[in-house]
């Protein structure tokens, strides 16, 4: 009986509900600091399309920068971002798939993987205007490329490289061992296994990596500063040697000019790089969700 | 059936083999593009410090209080960058801090699955914004209501860059840090029920100190991503070096100085130009340190539970 009696110590009980009542005031807390970032990424949308949306006009896509907030818009910005991305991909993809492949599928267990893998982690990290300072003292002055397009865009390249390979790599992985077991038993090589099976059942995968690191690649403004992008380009890029200026370089220069008229314009010019890139992310998630197979 | 008929001929076997040796050594070049990038920029910023190096002292520039290179006066203390720099990274961290490890035990100990998949998702937006749009919107919304508040703040001020950056790291801090929670097996909160403590006890006592480390790593993450970031900065910070503590005053970061010194026409062979690869080669070292550091911790947290 005395054991009951112990159970049912009064001070024991107000003193539970009271630990309960702590937890319950900590759920609370924990789920508003999560509403609270949701809240932040709303205010923002918001601020930047009442902002933006009185600027917004075919206008943005027909007329170069200007003086004059009424006559200025976002062709070059817009053509030299195009311009960047397709150079980007060109360069990026084979490679980053490439290494990625090389690592996930043929890698023998040794120091050399070790290091490059430790090296990928490593870039992953690396402030992207450390980039931009790579690009300017290696491509745009040792190679004598100035500040191109291409400059810019094998910079870029780097930038996203590590961001593909990891991706890749979990795509990769993702296929089980027994289809490569299978190509291999009926006489493949480790390349046939590699191009026939394995990155075929992983191409979904890996593509939305891809399709997320060129989302990054777009927002980019840090690493194109550095490398010497102009703010200032009145005329259509023509090819891979022209210089260039990109979407969030005009949006940045116009949020530093005092005038008002500018900001509405800014945010006119990320109203325009955030649908972009929100296409970017919904393709992504649909191919990830469509095409991805699950084993 | 005719690939069978094809790889009995010994000359498409020869072939085969000599396209599987050609990728090999094709992918294994491209693996070596990543080590290649990591060996550039060591080499290039290396190359400019050292020639900047031999014009001024090193005691300066890590010693010196001022910053003017694109003065009349030059002095190249990098004190009052670093101190920019720090003092933004901190007051990002306030915010990301708490916010994310909250949002983390959220997700990892209360969340439904159901929950989960919906809240997380749209934390992860905020990652995705690219930085000028946190700039925007730190100079033109944060800005006006903290001079509302606090009158004496200038237009650019390292408290409206510090809370739109601390926002932009909150989804790593949450993430990397739920990853750690999750990671603590369901033994230990068992354990912990059966002694009788409460959901938010095993949480705070068991569940967080079991999974300090990897907390400890996504602070460092945090923290490097903060010192690191440039357009935030760049645009709501302003371009006044000097060595302050008070967030609502004008400062400059080292990366805010790379990028003003990238928008002038700064001759190649110029003192500017070296002394951003300095600054540089300063921020890639601090950065590199943190990373290696978090790394380390990552990588023994991982074996603990495995």
């Amino acid at each position: 009986m005395s054991t009951l009696t112990a159970l049912k110590d009064v001070t024991f009980e107000r003193n539970l509900s009271f630990r309960k009542l702590k937890g319950k005031i900590f759920e609370i807390l924990a789920f508003f600091a999560i509403l609270l970032g949701i809240a932040m990424l709303l205010t923002l949308l918001v601020d930047v399309f009442l902002d933006g949306l009185p600027w917004l006009s075919t206008r943005l896509f027909t007329e170069f920068p200007s003086r004059f907030p009424e006559k200025a818009g976002l062709r070059s910005a817009l053509q030299g971002s195009i311009w960047l991305m397709f150079l980007t991909a060109l360069m990026a993809i084979p490679v980053g798939v490439g290494a990625g492949i090389y690592l996930e599928e043929f890698a023998p267990q040794n120091r050399i993987t070790r290091f490059i893998e430790i090296n990928v982690a490593n870039l992953a990290g690396v402030p992207s205007i450390i980039y931009g300072l790579l690009g300017l003292g290696l491509f745009v002055r040792q190679l004598g490329l100035g500040r191109t397009l291409i400059a810019g865009a094998m910079t870029m390249a780097l930038l996203v490289l590590p961001i593909i390979i990891v991706t890749t790599r979990e795509a990769i992985r993702a296929v089980p061992n027994s289809i490569r077991q299978a190509a291999l038993a009926i006489g493949a090589t480790d390349w046939e296994v590699s191009r026939d099976h394995v990155l075929v059942y992983s191409a979904p995968a890996i593509l939305t990596g891809v399709i997320l690191a060129m989302s990054r690649a777009i927002g980019e403004t840090a690493p194109l500063i550095t490398i010497g992008a102009l703010t200032y380009i009145a005329f259509d890029p023509k090819g891979p040697f022209d210089i260039f200026t990109v979407l969030p370089i005009q949006i940045f220069n116009w949020v530093s000019l005092p005038q008002p008229a500018f900001h509405g314009l800014a945010a006119a010019g990320i109203i325009i790089l955030l649908i972009v890139l929100l296409s970017m992310n919904a393709l992504a998630i649909w191919l990830r969700n469509r095409l991805t197979i699950h084993w | 059936m005719t690939t069978t008929i094809h790889s009995l001929n010994p000359q498409n076997h020869l072939k085969r083999d000599r396209e599987r040796k050609i990728v090999r050594a094709l992918t294994f070049i491209f693996a070596l593009v990543s080590v290649g990038t990591t060996a550039g920029i060591i080499y290039e910023l290396l190359k400019e410090t050292v020639l900047f190096f031999q014009e001024v002292s090193i005691i300066e520039f890590f010693t010196d209080t001022r910053w003017t290179p694109l003065f009349a006066s030059k002095r190249f203390g990098v004190l009052p960058l670093v101190n920019g720099t720090l003092l933004v990274a901190a007051g990002a961290m306030l915010v990301a801090v708490p916010l994310g490890l909250l949002a983390a035990i959220f997700l990892s100990e209360y969340a439904s699955e159901r929950m989960r998949k919906v809240l997380k998702p749209i934390l992860e937006v905020l990652a995705g914004i690219p930085t000028v749009v946190y700039g925007y919107f730190a100079l033109l919304f944060i800005t006006p209501i903290l001079r509302d508040l606090f009158p004496e703040t200038q237009i650019f001020n390292a408290a409206s860059a510090s809370i739109a950056m601390g926002f932009m790291i909150l989804p790593l801090m949450a993430s990397v840090s739920e990853d750690a929670l999750s990671a603590v097996p369901r033994s230990l909160r068992e354990a912990s029920y059966a002694l009788g403590a409460t959901k938010f006890e095993t949480a705070v006592q068991v569940v967080l100190p079991a999974a300090l480390s990897g907390v400890a790593a996504a602070f460092i993450l945090a923290v490097s991503r903060a010192i690191g970031e440039t357009m935030i900065v760049a645009i709501a910070a302003g371009q006044q070096p000097k060595l302050t503590l008070n967030p609502l005053q004008s400062i400059e970061t080292m990366t805010a100085y790379i990028v003003q010194v990238s928008l002038g026409d700064t001759p190649h062979q110029s003192i500017a130009y070296k002394t951003i690869f300095a600054v540089g080669m300063l921020l890639f070292a601090m950065t590199l340190v943190m990373n290696i550091i978090s790394y380390f911790i990552t990588k023994r947290f991982r074996e603990k539970y495995e």
